[in-house]
């Protein structure tokens, strides 16, 4: 029973943080703002802008749990968009309702487009990772520049603009009254919770990443494995770009620049271990949530884009802190 | 009479729970090449840094010059002449042969400039006062380990020290390379500075040191000039035990086949035409000194050397063992040397690392069972006597005894037929090393595993094994049954090899 | 042959100067036009910038760490130090330099504050104290930009400033600016300081392993605000050099440059485990970087190329450096 309880404390306490800075989050914009932040819309609204960050927290969070990064998810996502939307252009009229009302057969092959491109481009940094042992931080500085650089390449620079209407259903649709991105990223998100927990892969990334020599002297496929999960991150980033370009019904080669210092905050505040072995999918739904109420609560009182920067940031630094000071304690 | 160089007297120091020195009272003269003897995990790290300033004792006191001294610091250590050489020699190897010797003098003296013309002078003198020729501009990572090793040693003789403490210097060391380190020891003392040299190998003991201390957990159980010592009394007194009598007793029984038969197995520069059969129950030892191939012996047989020559069967069949999954999926565990670099997931609980190479067994497409994982892993911390109330504590909570069970185990559950242990009990504590050798004996007696015991411990080799092997410079020299040979017999070996 | 390798390895610069000697060699063939003084003075002009940031991220990188904040830092104190001297009406050069300076020092030792005492690893710390203080000056000191009518006169006078000028074929002179002398001048200090004195010596010590430079005797926390703080400062005075040398401050600006800079540090051959990388290297890398990026044009290239192009000198350069590392190793 002491055992329970004992197990309890030992797992949920970075949880149980998460959820009371939640909530105090909540409690200060409601304070702050009573009138305007206690409305159904700003909550709605949330549940539309947040999944896409969100499953980029998760990309992130994958890549972190063997010690590496992907600092090329923004790249992936973006590039992984303009592919299909270029794909529709070149399929229905560049504009109008031809475009609009593409049949669903060619919107899957469009989904099917992005999700490839988001798969491959995951497969090329896990190559350069596990084959040609270039540092992850480099390699996916260096492929996010290349991925980047083809989004310029082939739009020359302005965002590709219109997308089918099914497609935008993914961004701004709703099914049950609740918002379609949302339904998304937390059947994504408990997918890559039961991964983690309970599949071999999932178990064996933890391994790796706690100590890479062990897990091959235990006679675990490092190499593959490794490589597997740059190629879901690939794969979660391109999902993220999904979500993106159909609830802005356009996509461009800078967007969601400031994603990227978000994400790894997401994860960093949800208790990944940068350094590896130890990530948490319940603490990315948490710390989303917190800072997407947080950055809503914001808005309202009509704090500044960049002011929300400056606070996110902040919150980064001061999680680093709260994380070393609890390492102290412990 | 004088006083002794350095003088500890009833030192006592605990770390939370764990007693790592227990009154231990030690002292070494000036000039004197004084050996400090025990396994691994004995404390004599912990004594190091006590001599060196970086723990504080507890309890009892260090004298130097016969002057008591209040709190011994890392800069006052080195201020009376206590330098120590650490087993990874402490060198940059970005930097260059001269600027490693140079850097801890020119910090020493406060200087914030740097003078390259001085630096080499600083590193010629050094290397000259060593007697010894090496390339002052090579960056040391280029130099073999001899040759960081010899860096090291020159850096520390620079600031004129009285005690020179060296910790395990012969690990990485060849036989012609442990007789160059030895000329430098003793003309080093020939200039009055004395040398503490810590070592668990008896031969070296035997052969550098004139006083010898013997510490057991924690504790000093022998010591004295060393005409008092010979092999049998260092390792009674290292490892605590008489050596059983009768080793490990196997019969062959009638019509069985061999597990594994090695022929000519080759890796250029490594092995070189290796053959060897291990028979189901058998414990096969493997001793060597290290560079002698046993490491890669093992390596080979578990998949992690694919370029291997020769042919390798196994159960009669043969089989190409060129990845490590194959070489599990023909039945071979591997307990690696460094249980906490190689063996280990330190951040992870028990039973992750109990299960690391059970996981494919134990999915159904991918997905875990979690009863039969659970049922495994609780079946498997009660057969190997596992000290801990639940699975899911961190590995780290266990002692190095338990942990080696953790990966002992850890093969176990993949049901293997030839077990390769190297080191299989280094850094254990004693009572804990005899339960493991029973288990291994038992596994081998009852289920028909063989074994191949890789070590160093030459009573653990004699207690255990019925057979061993003896390599040298990737060759096999000899093949012995355990009635044939002795723990001393083995010893004289090894040493004629050095 | 051996000869050549084994100079090769002891002096990785040999490496880059080769690489940089074709390249120059090559694009001279394709276009004749690059030799033109002006093209080469331009393309001088064009690596002070790049240049002497890439010495703060060398800084960094020999002490085994990463920087990302610096671009931010850089104009921050560009666009601080112009309204202040707009503000308060001075406009010599010394003091706005020591000013700018002063900042970026100020920050860096913030991100030493948060890696040293707080054990972060500095990709994550750099990107937090990145987007903060870029939010900070967007949000809060002003997001619009400084041009020209505005700017301080003296400053734009120093930026102006041409060492010679020479007359081209077709009569038009052309000058080479002054800046590269402030670049080759910082350059020399810092090369002075990394290689003939002891807290340089620290550097490439602590880069090469901490645990032995804290045994040999150095102070590792002197040594890492040492870093930090002088990459910071190296950051502010850029930044404001920068803003004299194109007449404006812009808050937005720099915005991705750090990728740049990290690229010609690698091609420089500085390693990303730290303990490896010289000025030289650095110099010879940014120059490197910026011919072959200015020159696409002259190519016949597009220049939405230019984003692939860097990307895969960082993938290609980080490939080499492991390569050659774990040859080391073997």
């Amino acid at each position: 029973m002491t055992a329970i309880a004992q197990r309890l404390r030992r797992v949920d306490t970075n949880l149980l943080q998460l959820a009371l800075l939640t909530v105090l989050i909540f409690a200060a914009m409601a304070a702050l703002n009573p009138e305007r932040f206690l409305r159904p819309y700003v909550f709605e609204s949330i549940t539309f802008v947040a999944p896409e960050l969100g499953l980029l927290a998760i990309a992130m969070m994958v890549a972190m749990l063997t010690g590496g990064i992907d600092l090329s998810v923004i790249g992936i996502a973006n590039l992984s968009c303009i592919l299909a939307g270029l794909f529709f252009h070149a399929v229905g009229a560049p504009r109008g309702p031809e475009l609009a009302n593409l049949a669903w057969p060619l919107v899957a092959a469009g989904i099917g487009l992005a999700l490839c491109t988001g798969l491959l481009a995951g497969a090329i940094n896990g190559l350069l990772i596990t084959r040609l042992r270039v540092t992850p931080i480099l390699a996916t500085i260096g492929t996010g520049q290349v991925y980047t650089g083809i989004c310029l390449v082939l739009t020359g620079g302005p965002a590709v603009v219109g997308f089918p209407k099914l497609w935008g259903l993914i961004g701004n649709g709703t099914a049950f009254g609740i918002a379609v991105p949302l339904i998304v990223f937390l059947v994504v998100a408990a997918l890559v919770w039961f991964m983690l927990a309970r599949t071999a892969f999932g178990i064996n990334l933890a391994l790796i990443g706690t100590n890479a020599r062990a897990a091959a002297f235990a006679g675990l496929r490092t190499g593959r494995t490794v490589f597997l999960s740059y190629v879901l991150t690939g794969g979660l980033a391109s999902i993220a770009g999904i979500l993106l370009s159909g609830r802005t019904n356009a996509a461009k080669s800078d967007y969601g620049v400031s994603y990227l210092l978000q994400a790894v905050l997401i994860a960093v505040l949800a208790g990944t271990n940068p350094a590896g072995g130890r990530a948490s999918v319940p603490g990315i739904v948490l710390a989303l949530a917190a800072l997407m109420l947080l950055s809503s609560g914001l808005q309202i009182m009509r704090f500044s884009n960049f002011l929300v920067d400056l606070i996110w940031g902040g919150f980064l630094l001061l999680s680093i802190a709260l994380a070393a000071w609890r390492n102290r304690t412990r | 009479m004088a006083a002794p160089l350095i003088e500890l007297r009833h030192v006592g120091k605990s770390f939370a729970a764990v007693r790592a020195l227990e009154d231990v009272s030690l002292s070494i003269g000036r000039g004197e090449i004084h050996c400090l003897a025990g396994e691994n995990g004995s404390g004599k790290s912990t004594l190091i840094k006590v001599v060196s300033g970086v723990w504080q004792p507890d309890q009892g006191e260090l004298l130097i010059d016969g002057q008591r001294i209040e709190s011994m610091t890392p800069r006052a250590a080195i201020a009376q002449g206590v330098q120590v050489i650490y087993q990874d020699f402490s060198l940059f190897g970005n930097l260059s042969v001269a600027e490693n010797l140079a850097l801890s003098s020119e910090l020493q003296e406060g200087r914030k400039l740097v003078s390259w013309r001085r630096v080499r002078q600083i590193a010629r003198q050094a290397i000259d006062r060593l007697g010894v020729e090496l390339d002052l501009d090579a960056p040391v990572e280029t130099l073999p380990t001899s040759g960081k090793q010899l860096v090291a040693i020159a850096r520390a003789l620079m600031s004129d020290p009285r005690l020179l403490i060296m910790d395990e210097p012969t690990t990485a060391l060849t036989g012609r390379e442990v007789a160059a380190l030895f000329r430098v020891v003793r003309d080093i003392q020939s200039r009055g500075i004395a040398v503490l040299f810590v070592s668990h190998k008896m031969r070296e003991m035997l052969e550098i040191s004139e006083r010898l201390t013997v510490i057991r957990n924690g504790r000093v159980v022998a010591a004295g000039p060393i005409a008092e010592f010979d092999e049998a009394a260092i390792t009674r007194a290292m490892t605590g035990q008489e050596i059983a009598a009768e080793g490990y007793r196997w019969e062959p029984s009638p019509g069985a086949a061999p597990l594994l038969e090695v022929e000519g197995l080759t890796i250029p520069g490594q092995l070189e035409d290796v053959s060897l059969r291990v028979m189901p129950g058998e414990i096969v030892g493997v001793s060597g000194l290290l560079g002698s191939g046993r490491t890669e012996l093992a390596l080979a047989l578990f998949g992690m050397r694919p370029g291997y020559a020769g042919r390798i069967r196994i159960g009669g069949r043969e089989v190409r063992l060129d990845s490590v999954q194959r070489a599990i999926g023909h039945g071979i565990a591997y307990v690696p040397e460094d249980r906490l670099t190689e063996g280990l997931f330190l951040a992870q609980t028990i039973d992750r690392n109990m299960l690391a190479t059970s996981l494919p067994r134990l999915s159904r497409a991918g997905v875990i069972q979690p009863g039969r994982a659970a049922r495994d892993a609780a079946g498997m911390i009660r057969e190997m006597a596992i000290a801990t109330p639940t699975g899911d504590r961190p590995v780290t909570q266990l002692s190095g005894g338990n942990q080696q069970r953790v990966v002992i185990g850890r093969w176990l559950l993949n049901d293997p037929r030839l077990l390769i242990l190297n080191g299989p009990t280094v850094g254990v504590d004693v009572g804990s090393k005899s339960g493991i050798h029973r288990k291994i004996r038992e596994l081998a007696r009852a289920r028909g595993l063989g074994v191949l015991m890789i070590s160093d411990d030459l009573p653990e080799l004699v207690e255990n094994c019925n057979r061993i092997l003896v390599l040298h410079r990737g060759r096999l020299v000899s093949d012995t049954p355990v009635e044939a040979t002795s723990e001393t017999a083995l010893g004289e070996q090894l040493a004629a090899l050095a | 042959m051996s000869g050549i390798a084994a100079a090769f390895r002891r002096h990785p610069e040999l490496m880059v100067a080769a690489i940089l000697v074709v390249t120059v060699v090559t694009i001279g063939l394709v276009n004749p036009v690059f030799w033109q003084p002006s093209n080469l003075f331009s393309l001088l002009r064009a690596s002070v910038i790049t240049g002497i940031l890439g010495l703060a991220v060398l800084l960094v990188m020999l002490s085994g760490g990463i920087d990302v904040s610096f671009p931010a830092f850089a104009i921050a104190a560009m666009y601080l130090t112009v309204k202040a001297m707009i503000a308060w009406g001075f406009d010599s050069i010394l003091p706005a330099f020591a000013m700018a300076t002063g900042i970026g020092l100020l920050l860096g030792l913030v991100n030493a504050v948060f890696v040293h005492y707080l054990r972060m690893i500095p990709l994550i710390v750099t990107l937090g104290t990145g987007t903060a203080v870029r939010g900070f000056i967007l949000g809060i000191v002003g997001t619009s930009q400084i041009n020209i009518d505005q700017m301080p006169q003296r400053l734009i006078e120093f930026g102006r400033g041409q060492l010679f000028s020479v007359t081209q074929a077709d009569g038009s002179q052309t000058g080479l600016s002054a800046m590269v002398l402030v670049y080759a001048l910082i350059a020399l200090l810092v090369h002075l300081l990394l290689r003939y004195t002891m807290v340089g010596r620290g550097i490439y010590a602590l880069g090469g392993g901490e645990e032995a430079a804290r045994r040999v005797g150095f102070n590792i926390r002197q040594t890492t605000f040492l870093v930090y703080g002088l990459a910071g400062a190296i950051a502010g005075f850029a930044g404001l050099l920068h803003g004299a040398m194109i007449w404006t401050a812009n808050p937005r600006d720099m915005v991705g440059l750090e990728l740049d800079v990290i690229a010609a540090v690698v091609l420089g051959g500085a390693s990303i485990f730290g303990g490896r990388g010289s000025v030289i290297g650095t110099i010879l890398g940014g120059l490197t970087l910026i011919v072959i990026t200015n020159s696409l044009i002259i190519l016949g290239i597009d220049t939405t190329w230019q984003r692939v192009v860097v990307g895969l000198i960082v993938i290609t350069a980080t490939a080499a450096t492991a390569w050659r590392d774990r040859k080391r190793i073997a």
